[in-house]
């Protein structure tokens, strides 16, 4: 974690250095200003840039393949072939966490995607039309919002077929209704404004309101709730894996990694421990990220 | 209380469709299987016989509605069909296993309020100061550990290296209930972080802005002691903020509940649901599914009409 540390602190240098001459723009979003002033969200950008980069990279940066295995060389303690040790089957630990960011980070993604897909389109038209439309809506809306969502996207799951990407719709549909029910709010608050009034007045058809005037306005908020629902997502796939409902052997994911180590806990109790804080880290930075982007876009927040 | 009641009236009568949209969700699952669900719901080496007789006692063979009023129909009698793995009933099974879930769902409950709601008071009143700093801290590290994981430490440190709990396993309440909230502690203290952390922040964000309420500042002006402000204003106000958090959590805590259900070797319904989508079994997962759903959504009933007695306001107002 000590490279994590000195990192944010290099680049917000570089930023301070590009953004100092202009003048100052109380209006104006710079990012390397953002940086240098929010150091939580500093921190979970390069913690979460390390990690897509890692993912991507795997299959150069990673020392092994990830089903490669070992039968020699079995639940062996971190040593310097192995800096994470191996798995039950010989396999590297640190090469399987390296693959597996991969799968956490497609899974939350897919996840959160197809929740906004459903999600902001259902809630801008509900809540733009109104009457027994939305009224129709908003009760289906809080009948999918009754089902925990797990025991929601288990039976779903369970219904299109094991695997990571029906398991992800699944959570993903399951979300959903979240996104829906903001987005309706604020379509209602942004609808009622007083120069929604007035475009109205000038013949504004209904497509240039829903593009020009509610979406822009409506959308803070969703941004807010979509990276705070990464972090919901991932831990939801790294529990459905761990259930053996996500990603499937011998892929590598995190709750799949904890599942394998629990069965050896007695025999070699280190090997819960790394993907455990990959997945704490990861559900942590997304988190971190959230509340600072709510801070920037509203800054009252701030004080409660 | 005349208020009281017409609300629960109001909002029995809003809960209805509601209801009834949440059961259509449970039975349409069905038509998410890919193929013919007769065929895949009979498994791999079913006979022609096997699937015609599931199609006949799913009525795939009748219209839509029809067959979805014949399952609702049988629901609402406790009929929620057989399992394809054991021929067990459906209802029996869920009934035998509920308790254990209920168990751990209000235990960890119960812990997630004792631990929450004075971390939040405390962080309230201090705010600002490094114990205000520190609780925030925890609570951001409760929501987002990984409940199983946390389970998993948990049976390692409390069961393998200390030998204080046992590792997996439960006894039912009915049987020894000093041994069933023993075998419970483990994996409800493992679900309650979630509860801890989101009351920690609620709380504390709810007491900030009643102690920051104008007639707050007058009783502080009037000389109230500060202890006596807390007590009698500040927490009072915050009793409904409680509740509702609370009722919400209960719903999440089914979700967490399937997972380290898994962990502890728990026989409640989220080992059970989790267990029957991977065999297949697919009216274990409906009938849990629909079991879950009906209870989340007659908790938030009661959740409101407690609401509505703490204050009046709230029944007036629906």
């Amino acid at each position: 974690m000590t490279d994590l540390d000195a990192n944010p602190k290099s680049m917000a240098g570089s930023g301070a250095g590009a953004s100092a001459p202009s003048a100052p723009k109380p209006e104006g979003f710079s990012f390397w200003r953002w940086m240098r002033r929010d150091t939580r969200a500093a921190l979970a950008l390069t913690y979460l840039a390390i990690l897509v980069v890692a993912a991507i990279l795997a299959p150069l940066l990673a020392p092994y393949s990830p089903t490669e295995q070992n039968v020699m060389n079995m639940l062996a303690e971190p040593s310097a072939e192995h800096w994470l040790g191996t798995d039950d089957l010989g396999r590297d630990t640190l090469s399987r966490l390296m693959y597996g960011a991969g799968n956490a980070l497609y899974a939350a993604s897919l996840a959160v995607g197809v929740a906004v897909l459903i999600g902001v389109p259902v809630g801008v038209f509900i809540g733009f039309v109104g009457g027994w439309i939305d009224e129709a809506m908003s009760r289906v809306i809080d009948a999918v919002l009754a089902f925990p969502p797990i025991v929601l996207a288990v039976a779903i799951t369970g219904a299109l077929g094991i695997g990571l990407t029906n398991a992800m719709l699944a959570v993903g549909f399951a979300f959903a209704p979240y996104l829906a029910r903001t987005m309706r709010a604020q379509t209602l608050v942004v609808k009622g404004a007083l120069y929604v009034d007035a475009a109205v007045g000038f013949g504004a058809s209904r497509f240039h309101l829903i593009r020009k005037h509610i979406l822009p306005n409506a959308i803070q908020p969703v941004i807010v709730e979509v990276t705070l629902l990464l972090a919901v997502a991932l831990l939801a796939e790294a529990g459905l894996s761990f259930l053996s409902l996500g990603v499937q052997a011998p892929e590598a994911s995190w709750g799949g990694m904890l599942a394998r180590a629990y069965s050896y806990i007695e025999i070699a109790p280190a090997q819960m421990y790394a993907p455990g804080f990959a997945i704490l880290f990861t559900a942590l930075a997304f988190n971190a990220l959230g509340e600072s982007i709510r801070v920037l876009l509203d800054p009252t927040v701030k004080k409660i | 209380m005349h208020g009281v009641g017409r609300m629960v009236m109001r909002r029995g009568a809003q809960l209805i469709p509601v209801m009834i949209i949440a059961t259509f969700v449970v039975f349409a699952l069905v038509f998410l299987m890919p193929g013919d669900p007769a065929a895949t719901l009979a498994g791999d080496f079913a006979t022609e016989e096997r699937i015609m007789e599931i199609r006949a006692l799913y009525g795939f063979d009748q219209p839509f509605i029809v067959q979805y009023g014949r399952w609702l129909w049988n629901a609402l009698h406790f009929d929620l069909g057989q399992s394809l793995f054991s021929n067990e009933e459906v209802s029996t099974l869920i009934l035998m296993r509920l308790p254990h879930t209920l168990l751990l769902v209000f235990y960890a409950l119960i812990l997630g309020a004792i631990t929450g709601i004075p971390l939040g008071i405390l962080a309230a009143t201090r705010q600002g100061t490094r114990l205000d700093k520190a609780i925030t801290s925890l609570a951001s590290l409760g929501v987002a550990v990984p409940n199983f994981w946390l389970g998993i430490i948990l049976v390692s440190a409390f069961a393998l290296d200390w030998r204080i709990f046992p590792a997996t396993g439960a006894v039912s309440i009915f049987e020894d209930p000093i041994q069933a909230i023993y075998y419970a502690t483990l994996p409800a203290v493992a679900l309650s972080t979630n509860v801890t952390a989101v009351l920690t922040r609620q709380v504390r964000s709810a007491l900030l802005e009643v102690l920051s309420a104008q007639y707050i500042r007058t009783l502080r002006a009037k000389g109230l002691r500060p202890q006596a402000v807390l007590w009698r204003h500040g927490l009072r106000n915050i009793a409904a903020t409680i509740l509702t958090v609370a009722g919400l959590q209960f719903n999440l805590l089914f979700s967490s509940a399937v997972i380290v259900e898994s962990v502890y070797a728990v026989p409640g319904v989220g080992s059970l649901i989790s267990y029957s989508a991977l065999n297949k079994d697919f009216p274990v997962v409906q009938g849990v599914a629909l079991v879950l759903v009906v209870l989340v959504i007659a908790v938030n009933l009661l959740v409101d009409v407690f609401n509505s007695i703490l204050d009046p306001r709230v029944a007036a107002s629906t």
